[in-house]
Order: structure tokens, then C-alpha cells, then sequence
């Protein structure tokens, strides 16, 4: 793990802010792992705030919602920020088709909800892992057996994004709500909330309910799932294993407001906070942005720009996807939108490996990535497997210490497509 | 907005070092050492040290000029590699001399391998082995210290490995680089200083140069004299190459292992064979030796010291 320049300045102390109603939104029909949905709506239909658009026979899939009221006006193909390109449902707000804000009839009965309630809520409500891997939420809530331990994610390693923190902040109690009822659908008793050192005033908010908070010394990639686990518990998940089989479940701290929005307020998932930032934006900002709202939007509300940007990312710098168009969304998984300067983007040359070990010392997974990287050039796989390329969570730590610019977590990626095949 | 966007992979932020910065650093940590040396040994010392760099960056240059690769001299590496060399030579060597062993160094054991991170052995020993294999009358001629004209003289490990306790050399002699023998080698306090500044950075690690240091101390300590535990311990640790070696050689990212249990295996082993050399082989000093036959295993210890994959 690495200590990175966490570039959080820009946006730490910008209260969130809801971005005015986008014209249209194109909601994608995949914004999860597992199936894509099918659309439950057509050109010409007119569709309100909150209403199921789309759903699929599947294990594992979670429902998508509409994000404004207004007509649906066709179903596209259209630039998809994680996936490149996919189906995507165009609704044109339109107040006469209904409201634009939820009147939240707060639930009453939340103390006599099951477990089984409270888990086909949040089934329904489409909620998915939001702090990057849209693992739909449901399923992680319905372990194969008995689990122990929950640890609430607040570590937000990735440098720039500030959006679980200003949630951390401003929406304490709803998260300790939604860690209540998680808590509950689980069935057990302890809970530890992982927050980094570099944020202390989350920690403080924290402090004041009776729970176990687990100050991290800030590192990188602490947040990922399986490193969390082993700071906090000192317990490695098995290869080929997941947390489950430890007795452990992670939920990242916007998927559990999420889960209390949804319970609480009977509202789905169909907006998020994303930070928008960047040296190059005048005013960066912590937005509360409708899922399906085009990354152009946000960062005209947040211009202007003191120069064109280079590169534009859909999440932090080290784990984000770079865009290829401003019209893709914002999705259920989107925490981040940075941008980056042509300085900042330049890429750097590549140089033959000088062996200096750094990607190996600081390899979270306690791989050999610049052996990999030589196997996967001379596209030898069963070598690039063997040195571990199975194992690589792609957290970027490799390619960014490495002092020869390799392109480590690109041939790392490549092996492993391969080795699949 | 325009749409010509960047698009790579991830991860889009990079550690602001280059392998360029690296030697360069590593070449300024080599500085104190080679004013130390001209000091005691004269001006003749910085010629050696001119003739060695300017050979060593001209091959490299021309070689990749003629094999039309990219050229990158200006890497620092090429100038590393002149300055070890030239710091692994006596002072009053012929002109001649420095140039044909970085030549040496650069062609044979850096370009044949195909440059930079290619090579498995140092490339500046195993121009330095190249030149003592093939005049060892000059590699072991060296200037009395402060007298600044060639008057042979043995060096202290000579004497020492011969089993004489040294004469007219305190430790403080040796420390400070009182005595005769290579020009870069003899400073050890100069040597140190640049050790530090590598360490505290973090280019090196202490694990190579520690084992390798730890290891030939004990053992010429258990075995260095005609009873067991005797040996005159710090004369061995002071005297020769072993520290320019240690810190500066050994440390050889190329050539070196990748993990820091490798690096300690390295280390011991470079200590173990520079001891056996010294006190029962053919040769005075074996710490060219030594990290060369390392720099062999290194492959093997790599492949035996691989890191622990998480969840294994
Ligand atoms: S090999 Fe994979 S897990 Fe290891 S540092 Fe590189 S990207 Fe991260
Ligand atoms: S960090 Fe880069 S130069 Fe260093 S060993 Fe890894 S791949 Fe090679």
C-alpha cells in the first residue's frame, strides 16, 4: 500500500449541493454486476419520479428507476461510463407527467419490519454497492450463512473524492439508521466504521453514537474490500474466497444512506452525491446529482474551466475510467468525475524495467507485477498466472510507483482476459 | 466542450519519479566519495574518472546510435556506470586503462544484454574483471595516499588477508581513507555520507548493504585469524571495496533481487563468498567477485523469495 497525495482540498469543505433538474437523462438498463435489465418502458410513455423502468428474470440483477418524471423518448445505445457503450432509457423531465421532488411519506412502521421486509425494500428500492463495484447491496444482505462482523466503509482512498465524506458529515444519522436496519437484516452484533485518519471531523461525528469506529492511518488501497478487511480485522480472505466465508460483509457508507432513504423514505435509488473536481475547475463541487444525468452537466455547473480539459474520469484517479464523451451519465456507481489537465494527463514514456521491486514491495496482493507485465508482453499467460495475475484487484498502486512509467495494470489486465479465454 | 478526450487505463496519477532522477541521485550520492578520492590521490584520480565517464557515455552512445535504438544517454545510467568503474581503479593507472574498461563495461555487460534493466551482471564489475583478468599488473599498483606520485605500495587487506596484523594503519587511517587502494574506494566516511542520503530517500534499502556488511564481519571475525575468533573484524569491514561495494554495487537495482528477503539472501551470500576469497582464494579483495557470482543467483533467489499472495 502507498501513501498518495490525497488532493481532497479541493471539495473537503463544499457542503453538498443538488444539481438543478438535467433536461434529459439517459438512464442506463445496466448499472450493476450481473444481468442487464430490460426496459419496462417505451417511446411515449410518460413515467414518474421513482417509477421501476427496468427489471430482468435474473439471480443476480437490481431494478433501475426513473430519475426525473417526464416521457420517455426512446430507448439508445449510448456512451455508457463504465461499459463503453449500452442501452440507455432517454426521459425528457416534464413536470406535467409529475413531480420532480419526492413528497417522502416517511414509514411509520420501520420497528415492525422483518428482516425479509426490510431486504425486499431495498431489493426493490435498486440499490447496488455504490462505492464502485455495483455488486447489487440484496445479495451481500442475504449471506449463504451466519455472518459476525459488518464494517461500514468510510475509508475513501481514492485521492480527490470527497463524496462519502461530505455524506459522512452531513448525514450522520441517517447513516446510523441505515447501519441499524443492515445490522438487523443480518442479525448480528458487531459493527465496526472504518474511516481513514485523514478525516477527522468524520470520525468525530462518528464518535458520538455507540459504535466501533476504526481509525485507519491512510493508505492506499485501504478501501478496497479485502484490504479493509485485513486492516481492520487483521484476517485475510482466503484466495478464491469472499468476505462471506470469513463471517464479514462490507457495505460502503453510500450504499447504507441509501439503504435508509429507501426504508425510511420509500425512496429508490435514483440519485447520489458525486464530487466534481479538479485543478482546472473554478469552482469544484459535492453534487447531488438524478442517476442518468450526462457528466457535461456537472461540470458546466461547476465551470468555468481555467483550461480545456485533457482527460475527463468517472471516479478517482487511480481506479476510474477515463471517458471518451461528456454524454455519459452519471450512474448508481459514479462517485467522482475528475478532471485533468493536459500537464496533469501527459502520459509519461515507457522504459525498460530497471527491477527497482517497488511495484513488488508495495503490491496489495503480494504480487510480482513487473514479471507479470514481461510475461504478458512476450504473451506467455500460464507464466503471468503463475506469478499471480489472477490475484491483481487492479488498484493501479504498481503503475503509479513504478519510476520506469510500465504499463503494469495494463498488461496485468490483459493476462488475465487471456487466461481466461 | 471538444471530445477528443484521453482515454487509457487506469490509474491516470503517477509518482512523480523517473528512472532518469533515480541515477542521477544515485550518481550526486557518489560525489563526496570522488573528491575524497582526488584529495588523497591527486589530480591523476579525476582523470580516471573523466576517461572512465566520457568511454562509458560515448559506447553507449554510439551503440545505440548504430543499432538505431532509442538513445538514451542521457539517462544517467551510462555515467553511473563510468564513475563505478573508474572508482574501482588505482589512481595512477595508464590513460588507456579506464577507457578500455568502461568500454568494456557498456558493450559487453550492458548493450549485448539489451541495455538498461537487460544485463544480469554489473556491468562496472564486470569491466573491472575484465581489466584485472587482463592487466593485473596496473589493477594492483597503487599510490601511496597523500604522496601524490606512484610509489607502490601493498594495501591493508593485502597485508590483512596474508594474516599480518597491520602496521602503521589505525582505524582511523582507514575510516577516513589514509591508505592506499582504489580511488573511490578508500573514503569510508565519504562513502557513508552518500549511503545516508540514499537510504533516507529510499533508493536503497538497508537490507543488502547490512547482511553483506553483517555477514563478512562475523565470519572474519570467527575465521579471520589462526584461532578461531580473532579475526581483526573492522580492519576487514573497513579496508578493500566492501563498503563502495555494499552500498553502491550490491544495491544494483538491475541485478539484485526484487523482494527484501531476496535482498538478505543476496546480501549473506555476497558476504560468505567475499570472506571464503579473501581469506583462502587466490586474490586479496573478493568483492567484485562475489557480487558478480550473486548477481548469478539472482534469478534463482528471486524465484525462491516471491512475496506471500494475499489469502494464500
Ligand atoms: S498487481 Fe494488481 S493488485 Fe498489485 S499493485 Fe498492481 S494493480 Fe494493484
Ligand atoms: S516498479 Fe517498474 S521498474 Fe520497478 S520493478 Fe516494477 S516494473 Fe520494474
Amino acid at each position: 500500500m502507498v501513501r498518495l497525495e490525497d488532493n481532497k482540498f479541493y471539495t473537503e469543505a463544499k457542503p453538498l449541493e443538488a444539481l438543478p433538474l438535467p433536461a434529459k437523462v439517459y438512464i442506463p438498463l445496466s448499472q450493476h454486476l450481473g444481468k442487464p435489465c430490460l426496459s419496462l418502458v417505451k417511446a411515449g410513455d410518460s413515467v414518474s419520479l421513482g417509477q421501476k423502468i427496468g427489471s430482468v428474470e435474473a439471480h443476480v440483477y437490481s431494478p433501475v428507476h426513473a430519475s426525473v418524471s417526464g416521457r420517455v423518448k426512446a430507448i439508445v445505445d449510448w456512451p455508457h461510463p463504465v461499459l463503453g457503450r449500452a442501452k440507455a432509457v432517454v426521459i425528457e423531465a416534464d413536470d406535467s407527467c409529475g413531480p420532480q421532488k419526492m413528497d417522502y411519506l416517511p414509514r411509520e412502521d420501520i420497528g415492525e419490519l422483518t428482516a425479509e421486509n426490510i431486504k425486499n425494500i431495498i431489493f426493490d428500492s435498486g440499490i447496488v454497492g455504490m462505492g464502485g463495484a455495483s455488486f447489487p447491496a440484496h445479495i451481500k444482505l442475504n449471506p449463504p450463512k451466519q455472518v459476525e462482523v459488518l464494517i461500514i466503509n468510510g475509508a475513501e482512498c481514492e485521492p480527490y473524492l470527497t463524496a462519502d465524506y461530505r455524506l459522512m458529515l452531513e448525514k450522520t444519522q441517517e447513516i446510523i439508521k441505515g447501519i441499524e436496519l443492515v445490522v438487523k437484516c443480518l442479525g448480528i452484533k458487531k459493527v465496526f466504521i472504518a474511516i481513514e485518519d485523514n478525516k477527522p471531523e468524520a470520525i468525530k461525528a462518528f464518535r458520538c453514537f455507540n459504535y466501533n469506529i476504526c481509525v485507519l492511518s491512510s493508505a492506499y488501497p485501504q478501501g478496497g474490500e479485502k484490504q479493509l478487511i485485513k486492516s481492520v480485522l487483521n484476517k485475510e480472505v482466503p484466495r478464491g474466497k469472499l468476505p462471506f466465508d470469513l463471517g464479514v460483509v462490507v457495505h460502503n457508507v453510500a450504499t447504507v444512506f441509501a439503504i435508509y432513504q429507501s426504508v425510511y423514505l420509500n425512496k429508490p435509488l435514483f440519485e447520489r452525491v458525486v464530487t466534481v473536481t479538479g485543478s482546472i475547475l473554478e469552482k469544484p463541487k459535492n453534487l447531488l446529482v438524478r442517476i442518468g444525468t450526462p457528466i457535461k452537466e456537472l461540470i458546466a455547473f461547476c465551470s468555468p474551466l481555467k483550461e480545456e480539459p485533457a482527460k475527463i474520469i468517472n471516479g478517482g484517479p487511480m481506479m476510474g475510467i477515463a471517458q471518451y464523451s461528456t454524454d455519459a451519465p452519471v450512474i448508481k456507481s459514479t462517485n467522482g468525475i475528475l478532471l485533468l489537465s493536459k500537464k496533469e494527463a501527459a502520459p509519461l514514456p515507457e522504459e525498460y524495467c530497471i527491477r527497482c521491486g517497488a511495484c513488488v514491495r508495495e503490491c496489495p496482493a503480494g504480487l510480482l507485477p513487473c514479471m507479470i507485465n514481461l510475461a504478458s508482453e512476450r504473451s506467455i499467460w500460464q507464466e503471468a498466472i503463475s506469478y499471480g495475475a489472477l490475484d491483481c484487484i487492479e488498484c493501479g498502486v504498481c503503475s503509479y510507483v513504478c519510476p520506469a512509467n510500465r504499463r503494469l495494470v495494463q498488461s496485468i489486465k490483459r493476462a488475465k482476459l487471456e487466461a481466461v479465454r | 466542450m471538444r471530445d477528443n478526450l484521453l482515454v487509457s487505463t487506469s490509474p491516470h496519477l503517477h509518482k512523480k519519479e523517473s528512472v532518469k532522477m533515480i541515477m542521477w541521485l544515485v550518481t550526486l550520492s557518489l560525489v563526496p566519495s570522488g573528491l575524497a578520492g582526488i584529495f588523497i590521490f591527486g589530480l591523476g584520480a579525476l582523470w580516471v574518472m573523466a576517461l572512465a565517464v566520457a568511454a562509458a557515455v560515448i559506447t553507449e552512445f554510439a551503440l545505440q546510435a548504430v543499432t538505431r535504438r532509442k538513445i538514451t544517454v542521457l539517462d544517467g545510467s551510462a555515467v553511473l556506470t563510468g564513475l563505478l568503474l573508474a572508482y574501482n581503479l588505482p589512481a595512477d593507472v595508464p590513460f588507456w586503462l579506464p577507457v578500455v574498461g568502461a568500454v568494456f563495461s557498456i558493450a559487453i555487460g550492458k548493450q549485448v544484454f539489451g541495455g538498461l534493466g537487460q544485463n544480469i551482471f554489473n556491468p562496472a564489475l564486470v569491466g573491472r574483471v575484465f581489466l584485472m583478468a587482463s592487466w593485473p599488473k596496473y589493477m594492483t599498483t597503487f599510490v601511496k595516499p597523500m604522496s601524490y606520485d606512484a610509489v607502490t605500495s601493498a594495501t591493508p587487506l593485502a597485508a590483512l588477508t596474508e594474516g599480518k596484523a597491520l602496521e602503521n594503519i589505525s582505524y582511523l587511517d582507514l575510516f577516513l581513507g589514509n591508505r592506499p587502494g582504489c580511488i573511490g574506494e578508500v573514503c569510508i566516511l565519504a562513502l557513508l555520507i552518500g549511503a545516508a542520503f540514499l537510504l533516507l530517500r529510499k533508493y536503497i534499502s538497508w537490507h543488502i548493504p547490512f547482511s553483506y556488511i553483517f555477514t563478512t564481519g562475523l565470519l572474519s571475525y570467527v575465521f579471520g585469524a589462526k584461532t578461531l575468533f580473532a579475526g581483526d573484524w573492522i580492519s576487514h569491514i573497513l579496508s578493500g571495496g566492501l563498503v563502495l561495494g555494499a552500498f553502491f554495487m550490491a544495491t544494483d537495482y538491475v541485478t539484485s533481487p526484487l523482494t527484501y528477503k531476496g535482498q538478505l539472501v543476496f546480501g549473506i551470500g555476497c558476504g560468505l563468498i567475499t570472506v571464503v576469497i579473501r581469506l583462502w582464494g587466490g586474490y586479496p579483495e573478493g568483492v567484485s567477485y562475489a557480487i558478480l557470482i550473486m548477481n548469478a543467483a539472482t534469478p534463482m533467489i528471486d524465484r525462491y523469495t516471491r512475496p506471500r499472495i494475499y489469502g494464500s
